[in-house]
């Protein structure tokens, strides 16, 4: 019996029967996460109920040296939950229970499961909420929120998932149960909280997370500004952010993600404008309403063709449905899209966004800008059609030359969705090889096995096509233990 | 060769098919899914939290974007419409939750229905199975039937059979075999309404003129279930259409509009009886088709594209498709003519699927509510399908439970007098799990309840 086979017969005796996925048609279901460009259909699916079922199928993976991933709602955008064909897809959908509330000391424990939108619904009615605010906020888990340390609109004031995570259960790859932070903002020691928020699923497995909460704010105002262009939009950006105001969140659309979002949602923003800014204040009332005079005005200035200001609770939450349904729209401009989430300081925006629309033509595919245009976080899709052959191979090569072109201009091959397999191969083109090797050796005090969620975050030659070096026997095929075939 | 080029009538038996050449996978050539449709779907999982079959089991493969992928792969020929992907397909109760939430537009209807039409012709249920759903479909679609089953309800309600029967749990008592069919006898018996014998004896009229100034001109879709269980919701339907200017006609013979067979896939029984209504509102001259309950109506809306293969009737197929409005969208295009009474009552309004996802419908029932003086309208904060869906709550009796017991948890926490949706499937299903405390009414009652100036709703469920 093979190791998977071991690990499958085990896990069918200490799960419930539901909790077991072995059918080739249901397994294909979990094939990719929000990436659809990679596929992998695992060797088996589990979904336990409970922390004593996620240590269950650590430990017979970790017994066996049979690899495992972690899959929240599986909607990441690097393939951080891309399954492995040996091994085995454990998914935290059924943990969706809020365990505590807390709302005099602003905080709550929640299972892995439970979505990010579900936080904030649950402690509304204390005036409180979950900051961090990815656009897939009312599917994408807290568990998987931890893995990427998402962050979203409104991260540019306050923050991201880092900062309002307190403290984590954590099933380690051993299938050992450990407490990471506590209740507090900064308890002493190693914060191995910190070093386990972002790793993207390579260091355990999260199975309770308890985070801060914040008052909702007493006031919010928000305006769409249409612009000619990106650049023209990316001086207002400037120019709001020299005057001293910290925005709640300032996001830019280009024409083509204009179009995209506007037939997903009608949410009113101009068909005809080169880009728009989704520009929001909050605060205290008097403050966010003083403030957002100013705001306006700073958009006319630098050449607003339109400027809109919500003028009602449902106007903004429009604006906002618009503007988070940007990557899930795409299906009505595109069957298949890349989604890149490169980092560019916001003064490069003009030259960085030139330069893609000139790579994208030669490619001769289309690319929409989407842009947490606050904090410099671009988010380029690039359309593409799976069934013309050729054409996905040449988007995931301009997708990774537009990664690599935000690291030339000074800036990061992601802000938020991590790296998973999609922008592995980029890493080295951030980091020098001991910065990869310090990391490398972080993950191995956590997995000196490297059985948790294998191949995501560092190039291999595997996934980066690097010359594979001259065949060396194994010491084990020397030892007459194994044969390669 | 597309399954959109391919027009003709539909086959009752399989098509001939070589898996490895049509370019339909496990599919026949006879209008597969749609690859181009299957392809809109991107994956982001937006459809995740408003699926209701996502929401109790948590498991992709009960999930939109988990059956898309199941029909992509079915396509591509990699697995056959075996027993797991029908019970996948099975399990999806069609309420279209999942298209209101879909950034992408993706046609899930399209899909579903495209699917559950291959299925019934390419797989073989158990036996069974097979009987239950023959037999559900002899009496439903046949308003006739429909009737006398509505009447031998009546008298198995009266003769203290049902008393008898429940005391001793009959449903319990089947055999240990018997086991998956307990659970959906169950559901049959706790389904059924209280029948009013007057009402399901009483023809409704053939043409009734308006009151006072005409503005409409209106046909009636009198229904099957609607026509059976709830005739009192037609006679209301009639009543408050005439009390605002309307016309009203309802056109013989009337049969099933063929909504709860489009659902399940039966594809030519379904054509056969669109068919026939197309043919029964001809020549009546129009302004609005008018249909009292949403799985009928998002279906006559649908019209056009159904009978899109048959020269005969495409084009009166859509013209009627055109005409199809649901009754609260037509009362709230009138301005209110007729006086409303108050109505001191506090209510909830559920959303049937078929009319909210499905048809768009959501402010016009509220709408003709809002115009009821007294009348207090509470939200249930939560759209999420009731678990009737047609047939699902007999064909998937657990699921179904689950659901109904989840939303009527809902409308007793809103602590409410009563529940008005417009759909007779929410209506049985509500009543059942909500019992005799707090009923269930359609929009039209209500109205009905205020033009005619009963103070409370007690008696708004007269004929």
């Amino acid at each position: 019996m093979g190791a998977l086979e071991e690990v499958k017969a085990e896990l069918a005796r200490v799960l419930p029967p539901d909790a077991v996925v072995t059918d080739p048609a249901e397994l294909a279901t979990y094939s990719c996460d929000g990436l659809a460009g990679y596929r992998t259909t695992p060797g088996l699916v589990v979904l336990p109920t409970s922390t004593e079922g996620v240590a269950s199928a650590v430990r017979a993976c970790s017994a066996r040296g049979v690899p495992f991933v972690a899959r929240g709602s599986g909607t990441g955008l690097s393939g951080g939950a891309l399954p492995h064909a040996e091994g085995v897809l454990i998914v935290l959908s059924r943990m969706r229970r809020i365990l505590e509330v807390d709302p005099v000391n602003q905080r709550m424990v929640v299972e892995p499961g439970v979505t990010n939108l579900a936080m904030s619904k649950a402690v509304a009615a204390h005036h409180l909420y979950y900051a961090p605010d990815p656009s897939s906020q009312v599917v994408c888990s807290v568990g998987g929120n931890v893995a990427e340390n998402s962050g979203g609109a409104h991260c540019l004031k306050y923050g991201f998932t880092t900062h309002h995570v307190l403290g984590l259960e954590v099933v380690l790859p051993d299938g050992s149960v450990v407490e990471l932070g506590g209740r507090t903002l900064d308890p002493p020691g190693y914060d191995l909280r910190g070093v386990f928020v972002g790793s993207e699923g390579t260091l355990g497995i999260a199975t309770r997370v308890t985070v801060r909460l914040l008052r909702l704010p007493e006031a919010v105002a928000t305006l769409v500004a249409d612009f000619p262009d990106p650049s023209t939009a990316g001086e207002a950006v400037s120019g709001i952010i020299a005057s001293g105001i910290v925005p709640a969140a300032v996001e830019m659309l280009d024409n083509l993600a204009i179009q995209a979002c506007e037939a997903a949602t009608g949410a009113g923003y101009s068909l005809d404008a080169g880009a728009a800014l989704v520009v929001e204040l909050d605060g205290p009332r008097e403050e966010c309403l003083g403030r957002f005079g100013e705001v306006e005005a700073i958009c006319r200035g630098a050449g607003a063709t339109r400027v809109r200001v919500a003028g009602s609770e449902d106007e903004r939450a429009l604006i906002w449905k618009g503007r988070k349904a940007a990557f899930a729209a795409m299906g009505r401009l595109s069957p298949g899209y890349f989604v890149q989430d490169g980092v560019i300081p916001r003064t490069a925006l003009g030259p960085v966004l030139a330069r893609i629309a000139h790579l994208a033509s030669e490619a001769g595919l289309r690319v929409a800008n989407v842009f947490h245009a606050g904090d410099g976080n671009l988010h380029p899709l690039v359309l593409y059609d799976p069934d013309r052959p050729g054409e996905p191979e040449r988007a995931e090569e301009l997708a990774t030359r537009i990664v690599e072109l935000c690291v030339d201009a000074g800036g990061s091959i992601t802000g938020e969705h991590g790296v998973g397999v999609d922008k592995a191969c980029s890493m080295p083109k951030m980091f020098s090889e001991d910065d990869l090797a310090v990391m490398a050796r972080v993950r191995a005090a956590f997995d000196p096995a490297g059985i948790c969620n294998p191949g995501k975050v560092f190039p291999t030659p595997r996934l980066c096509g690097e010359v594979i070096g001259p065949y060396r026997p194994h010491p084990l095929e020397l030892a007459g233990v194994a044969e390669r075939w | 060769m597309t399954g959109m080029s391919e027009r003709g009538p539909v086959p009752e038996a399989p098509v001939a098919h070589s898996p490895a050449g049509t370019g339909h996978g496990a599919f026949d050539g006879h209008h597969p899914p749609s690859r181009r449709r299957v392809e809109e779907c991107v994956h982001c999982g937006f459809c995740l939290p408003a699926c209701p079959t996502y929401g109790l089991w948590g498991e992709e493969m009960d999930s939109p974007r988990g059956r898309i992928l199941l029909m992509k792969e079915a396509l591509e020929g990699h697995i056959a419409l075996d027993d797991v992907f029908v019970r996948h397909m099975d399990a999806c109760l069609g309420c279209m939750a999942c298209m209101s939430a879909c950034p992408s537009g993706v046609r899930y209807d399209e899909l579903i229905e495209a699917t559950r039409a291959q299925i019934e012709r390419l797989h073989r249920r158990g036996p069974l199975e097979r009987a239950y759903r023959e037999a559900l479909f002899a009496v439903f679609p046949h308003p006739g039937r429909v009737r006398v089953a509505a009447v031998a309800a009546w008298a198995y309600q009266r003769s203290g059979l049902a008393g008898a029967l429940h005391a001793r749990r009959w449903p319990d008592r089947l055999p240990g075999r018997m086991g998956r069919w307990r659970e959906a006898l169950r559901a049959l018996d706790g389904l059924m309404p209280p029948v009013s014998l007057g009402a399901v004896a009483r023809p409704l009229p053939r043409q009734v003129g308006p009151h006072g100034a005409p503005r409409r001109r209106v046909g009636l879709v009198a229904g099957c279930i609607q026509r059976g269980f709830f005739a009192q919701v037609n006679w209301a339907t009639v009543r408050v259409l005439v009390a605002e200017g309307c016309e009203v006609v309802v056109p013989r013979p009337q049969g099933c509009c063929g909504a709860l067979m489009v659902h399940a896939g039966r594809e030519a029984s379904a054509l056969r009886s669109a068919r026939a209504l197309v043919d029964a509102f001809e020549g009546w001259e129009l302004d609005d088709v008018v249909v009292n309950a949403a799985g009928c109506g998002s279906t006559l809306k649908d019209y056009g594209r159904l009978l899109a293969d048959d020269p005969g009737y495409a084009g009166r197929a859509s013209g009627l498709a055109g005409k199809a409005r649901d009754v609260t969208e037509v009362l709230a295009g009138l301005e209110p003519r007729a006086r409303r009474h108050p109505v001191r009552a506090r209510v909830a309004y559920h959303d049937a699927c078929h009319l909210s996802h499905a048809q768009g419908v959501r402010s016009q029932p509220r709408q003709v509510l809002a115009s009821v003086p007294g009348l207090e309208v509470v939200e249930l904060g939560d759209d999420q399908c009731c678990g009737s869906a047609g047939i699902y709550n007999l064909v998937q009796p657990e699921a179904g439970e689950e659901l109904g017991r989840h939303k009527a948890d809902l409308v007793r926490a809103a602590g409410v007098e009563a529940v008005v949706t417009a759909n007779p499937g929410c209506n049985l299903q509500l009543r059942r799990f909500l019992g005799p405390g707090v009923p269930v009414f359609h929009p039209v009652e209500v109205l009905d309840a205020s033009l005619r100036g009963r103070p409370s709703l007690a008696g708004a469920q007269g004929v």
